[in-house]
């Protein structure tokens, strides 16, 4: 490695936005038939590292070169006519165009003037089996597809392009285990043939399993590139958050089986992707779901919150049958249920309005009389939130698009609050937000438990769950496949029942399991 | 009027959108520019009948706000406003209780037809842009039916007429006193009240706001049927300030109303706006017709004018922010 | 699934489109007391293809994700510009007929520059410039007149072969050489990229600004060619606001009618057509069935109230609610 010229260097690269350095003067080499690992925690700097690669942002400072020549990127366009494409996290699929469309869309094949669609099919067809995806239809349009088959359109669309650096930004977060399984084989094909790649995951088995050298980033700045199997996990944890890394979860208290059930549902189905879900969460309870990501999970969710339309099968609120046909039923004083949804920017808040307006849009009832606003009641009780839950903020009314993303969602967990629910469902809250913020959430879950809420918890996180929860329930297809409690929640339980396997199976082909 | 503004600003200045203030400049250049043309451009007299003219627009721009800040449009405004002018003149014809009855009829009448587009909108997720359309289209439908195509013979009420034209209060003309009703309760109802918050909320994103436990579609739909009430209250007035109804009187307002509500800063994407830039913005485009009348600028000239000077005011102020 | 059914999939709102029409002129010409002959074939396209051509226009931007409500003031100000423009000797002629196509390719090319680089949206600022040319309109014909070449204007609002109306072949003319080359080159895919989603096509590296400036030009190219055969039909220029107005809401309800979906991406220039021309025949269906021509603006409007109504239908077959915010 050493003496040879980098395929593509970086040097002293800075990005402010507005007052806020999202990057500091980074340095980055990346070498051609390597697979360079980027870790670090959200808002470390490594989306905006990518973003300034990638040319979808312009960099404030240092320069970029290129087989030794400086570049600099207008656009996307040009970077991907450099060689360098990026697969980014949030999809950057055209939904109304097909699949073949959308793998040669930058760069069609023509004839007089007119796009070829005979070699544009060719084209798909063959990007598509490069990427390991043949069973999807070229002409199929990409809207019609579930998530993780869109991504796996995105990969192949990326390597229609050629390129010499191949970017992928938690590529693999929306992948089922066995298409994680074929783009590794895929990855590592490409790094035989010579390509670079540069590879974003939070996932610690996958860096372990792929990369060749890893560089950690911190508040915006590199901390340190090393070979890869050379750091232990807890080193580069504490690399990544710059302190002392220690148990994070609270401790969980006694069970207390006798508390009253808060809820309970009996044979809950909803089209084919609920089936016969039966449990229930007492008071004071937190109950985990478990499972591959797109087993039922947010549905279940969903149809316990009154979304969710045509569920057949009971559910009933401390012993009362109900029947909830809107979050607005759902979230009555009757039920008190609140839901924490899945995307924050989409679901729970609306970015561009004031942290007031949206701290008080799920409890208006609570803080008017008559429809009419009582500024004094809402801002006690804002008050008194933001001071529960340390939010961060340079004031209540500034917009909530300013805060960072931990405490972006610290707000949509204190909307709830202030509605005082006393069953509180979860979607996957802790997803892209900082390790700090996390401890503080989970300690607040064990404080909400303890003072009588009823949470249902889904998580995409295995540790948490295992810290967390006092059951989890394990969805396989729609199903609930397993019920884990105590000291049967373990890591090794929960990914042999995701799988639907045994443990003696599971035990053996660790690999796969990430 | 000038009085007016200077007044506004210092309580809401820390608050001010920069919208809202180059609106008000604008404004302001406008007066200059029209005290070149007219010495009677500054006088009193003149500004009292400006701020009348500006009433119809303003109560008709009232209900357009609302609807533009949860992201929608209303394009039935034109004969909305003329379904006003023309019911409540009709009726005003049936004797006493006619007579009486005929304000809040017309209103009704334009509610209705506010109803149908917010059911529509709301309910059957039909895009705004084309049910108003649609709907727009059968009013239109209904009162050519009902008029024969012909101008109607009705007249207005004296109490449309009073309304329009008269003065409870010595120098203040009623239907400035009816802009100031209608816009004191649009602020009250967007500042203090839950619905308001809906409203922006929607606005901003809907999906949010659903997820959050708000009736959504009701709140949608009771915006649209507030603002077919608004429109058709506009008609009513019209109809009183020409003591008669007329064929697509209504289609004059459309575009200004539309106007008025972007260039005082609301997006026309929803959820962002405050009632302050949407009088700048009515105040603005009254000023900008009437000093094109006063210079004598023959139609197409004002046309010409009226467009360039939106498209200006809006690239000074109004434009979205770039890719990076 | 086999390929020509993605293909039906995917032209599903063109295919509605072309079936809404075929019923409806069946209807038409069925009932029509002089029967279905050339006559009638004759008239009716020669109304239907004005709102063709400006459907058309408006389909372009829509595509994009955008909206016109211009276009039928553009329409309005190239039937006045044609007035005075064509006539005279045959390269007069000739020249006058590409001048009012370039002035109707230019306001579009304003509108799009001050949609793209401006970046104002485009209901407002097309609002604005379509003032702004209904003034142009007004100064070129304060009161109804002028004239135009009749030996032109009669070939392409006659018959051809005794049959065919040549306003239709001049309507298909048109699709072959402005719709089709565009729909199928990058540009146009990029256009409906844009339209379906900016953002994933600004990542994608996708032309926008080519995409959407070549959308509106030849969406104003479009309107001018309306213009031009409103000319031709007439024999005179008339700026008058109530028919730009119209022509304008009409082009909108045609073109969702017409299949093209107002959220962008989805939808084509053939199904704004046939959506255009069916909006035509249920205009003309009272008359042949002998109503008061002053239920007509009624019964449009009821049948389009409908007609929008029905995709309502789509949402009884929804299972999660959040489906209804798209």
């Amino acid at each position: 490695m050493t003496g040879v010229a980098p395929l593509f260097r970086m040097e002293g690269v800075s990005k402010r936005y507005g007052g806020v350095r999202a990057l500091e003067k980074a340095d980055l080499d990346v070498n051609a038939g390597r697979i360079h690992a980027i870790l670090g925690e959200n808002g470390a700097g490594k989306s905006t590292l990518i973003k300034i690669m990638a040319g979808v942002v312009a960099p404030d400072e240092g320069r970029m070169l290129l087989d030794g020549r400086e570049v600099t990127f207008a656009s996307p366009a040009t970077a991907n006519d450099a060689g360098i494409v990026c697969i980014f996290q949030e999809l950057s699929l055209i939904p109304d165009l097909s699949v073949a469309d959308n793998i040669v869309i930058s760069h069609p094949p023509t004839r007089f003037g007119m796009i070829d669609r005979g070699k544009q099919r060719r084209i798909a067809e063959e990007a598509l089996a490069r990427a390991g995806a043949e069973d999807i239809h070229p002409q199929m349009l990409v809207k019609d597809l579930p998530l993780s088959r869109r991504q796996m359109v995105e990969i192949a669309k990326a390597l229609a392009r050629k390129p010499r650096i191949l970017i992928l930004d938690e590529a693999t977060s929306a992948l089922t285990a066995a298409d994680v399984s074929k783009i590794f084989v895929v990855l590592k094909r490409l790094r035989e043939e010579g390509l670079a790649l540069l590879y974003i995951s939070h996932r610690m088995h996958e860096i372990a399993e792929l990369a060749d050298e890893c560089s950690v980033f911190r508040n915006g700045q590199k901390v340190s590139t090393y070979a890869a199997g050379t750091k232990s996990d807890t080193d580069v944890i504490e690399m990544m958050i710059g302190r002392e890394y220690k148990n994070v979860f609270p401790p969980k208290p006694a069970k207390a089986a006798s508390a009253p059930v808060a809820l309970e549902a009996r044979s809950l189905s909803w089209t084919d992707r609920l089936k016969n879900i039966s449990f229930s969460v007492r008071a004071g309870e937190i109950v985990g779901l478990g499972g591959l990501d797109g087993q039922g999970q947010r549905d279940l969710l969903l149809a316990l919150f009154g979304v969710l339309r045509g569920c057949t099968g009971e559910v009933l609120v401390h012993g009362q049958k109900v029947s909830i046909s809107s979050p607005a039923m759902a979230k009555g004083g009757k039920i008190g249920m609140a839901l924490i949804p899945e995307d924050r920017k989409t679901e729970g808040l609306m970015l561009p309005m004031t942290v007031r307006d949206n701290l008080s849009f799920a409890s208006l009832d609570r803080i008017s009389s008559g429809g009419i606003v009582n500024r004094d009641t809402e801002g006690a009780l804002i008050d008194s939130m933001i001071k529960l839950l340390a939010i961060k903020t340079a004031g209540i009314d500034i917009p909530v698009g300013a805060l960072s993303g931990g405490n972006q969602q610290k707000v949509v967990i204190a909307k709830w609050l202030m509605n005082q629910p006393r069953i509180i469902l979860l979607n996957d809250p802790t997803r892209g937000i900082d390790v700090g913020t996390k401890q503080e959430l989970y300690v607040l879950l064990r404080k909400l438990a303890d003072e009588g809420a009823a949470i249902l918890f889904y998580s995409t996180d295995y540790d948490e769950l295992i810290g967390c929860c006092d059951r989890v329930l394990v969805l396989y297809d729609g199903a609930v496949k397993r019920e884990l409690a105590g000291d049967a929640i373990t890591e090794k339980a929960l990914i042999a029942s995701a799988l639907n396997i045994d443990m003696e199976g599971a035990a053996m082909q660790p690999a796969e399991l990430a | 009027m000038s009085d007016m503004t200077s007044m506004a600003k210092p309580a809401f200045l820390k608050r001010l959108d920069p919208a809202v203030t180059t609106a008000f400049v604008c404004i302001f250049v406008l007066l200059l520019v029209g005290s070149i043309y007219s010495r009677n451009f500054l006088s009193p007299e003149y500004l009292l009948q400006q701020l009348k003219v500006a009433s119809f627009l303003g109560v008709i721009a009232s209900g357009m706000m609302l609807v533009i800040l949860l992201g929608q449009i209303d394009l039935s405004l034109p004969w909305v406003v003329t379904v006003g002018a023309m019911t409540s003149s009709a009726i005003a014809g049936y004797g006493d209780a006619g007579a009486i009855l005929a304000i809040p009829f017309g209103i009704f009448c334009g509610m209705v037809i506010g109803l149908v587009n917010g059911v529509g909108v709301a309910y059957l997720r039909i895009p705004s842009m084309i049910i108003t359309l649609a709907t727009n289209a059968v009013a239109q439908g209904l009162m050519v039916v009902y008029t024969g195509g012909f101008s109607p013979k009705d007249s207005a009420s004296p109490a449309m007429r009073y309304l329009a034209t008269g003065f409870t209060i010595p120098g203040i003309p009623n239907a400035v006193i009816c802009w100031a009703v209608v816009g004191a309760g649009t602020v009250f109802l967007l500042t203090r009240t839950t619905f308001g918050r809906a409203v922006y909320g929607i606005g901003n994103r809907e999906r949010a706001a659903y997820l959050s436990g708000i009736d959504t579609r009701r709140v949608v739909m009771i915006v649209f049927a507030i603002s077919g009430a608004l429109a058709a209250f506009g008609g009513v007035l019209l109809a009183g300030y020409a003591s008669k109804a007329a064929q697509s009187m209504g289609d004059a307002y459309l575009l200004p109303a539309i106007a008025a509500v972007v260039l005082g800063g609301t997006s026309i994407l929803g959820g962002r706006g405050s009632y302050l830039g949407t009088v700048a913005g009515v105040m603005l485009i009254t000023l900008l017709q009437s000093i094109l009348s006063v210079m004598q600028m023959p139609e197409f000239g004002r046309q010409i004018i009226y467009g360039i000077v939106i498209v200006g005011m809006l690239l000074l102020y109004g434009r979205e922010r770039a890719h990076r | 699934m086999k390929d020509w059914r993605f293909w039906v999939a995917e032209q599903r709102g063109t295919l509605m489109a072309v079936g809404i029409f075929l019923v409806m002129f069946i209807i038409y010409s069925s009932n029509h007391p002089a029967g279905f002959t050339a006559n009638v074939v004759q008239t009716a396209s020669n109304k239907g293809v004005l709102l063709a051509f400006v459907a058309m226009a408006q389909a372009l931007v829509v595509i994009t994700a955008g909206i016109d409500l211009s276009v039928g003031m553009i329409f309005t100000l190239t039937n006045c510009l044609a007035s005075w423009v064509v006539v005279g000797s045959p390269i007069q002629v000739a020249g006058g007929i590409v001048l009012v196509l370039l002035v109707g390719a230019l306001c579009g090319a304003i509108n799009g520059a001050i949609v793209i680089y401006g970046r104002l949206q485009p209901i407002v600022a097309t609002i604005a410039t379509g003032a702004v040319y209904f003034g142009i309109a007004l100064a070129l014909r304060p009161s109804p007149g002028g004239s135009v070449d009749e030996t032109v204007a009669d070939a392409l609002t006659g018959r051809i072969f005794g049959y065919i109306p040549a306003s239709l072949v001049a309507l298909l003319v048109v699709v072959l050489v402005v719709w089709v080359p565009f729909s199928r080159s990058v540009t146009g895919r990029a256009a409906y990229a844009v339209g379906s989603s900016e953002p994933a096509a600004y990542m994608s590296g996708v032309p926008i600004k080519r995409a959407k400036m070549t959308a509106y030009t030849l969406s104003g190219l479009l309107a001018a060619i309306g213009g031009l055969f409103l000319t031709f039909f007439t024999y005179t220029g008339d700026a008058a606001y109530a028919s730009g107005n119209a022509y304008t809401l009409f082009s909108i309800a045609a073109v969702v009618l017409g299949g093209v979906s107002l959220f962008g991406g989805r939808g084509s220039a053939i199904g704004a057509i046939f959506g255009a021309l069916a909006f035509r025949t249920i205009g003309d269906l009272l008359f042949v069935f002998d109503f008061d021509p002053l239920w007509q603006p009624l019964f449009q409007g009821v049948v389009l109230l409908i007609a929008v109504s029905l995709g309502a239908f789509g949402l009884f077959r929804v299972r999660n609610r959040l489906d209804w915010f798209g």
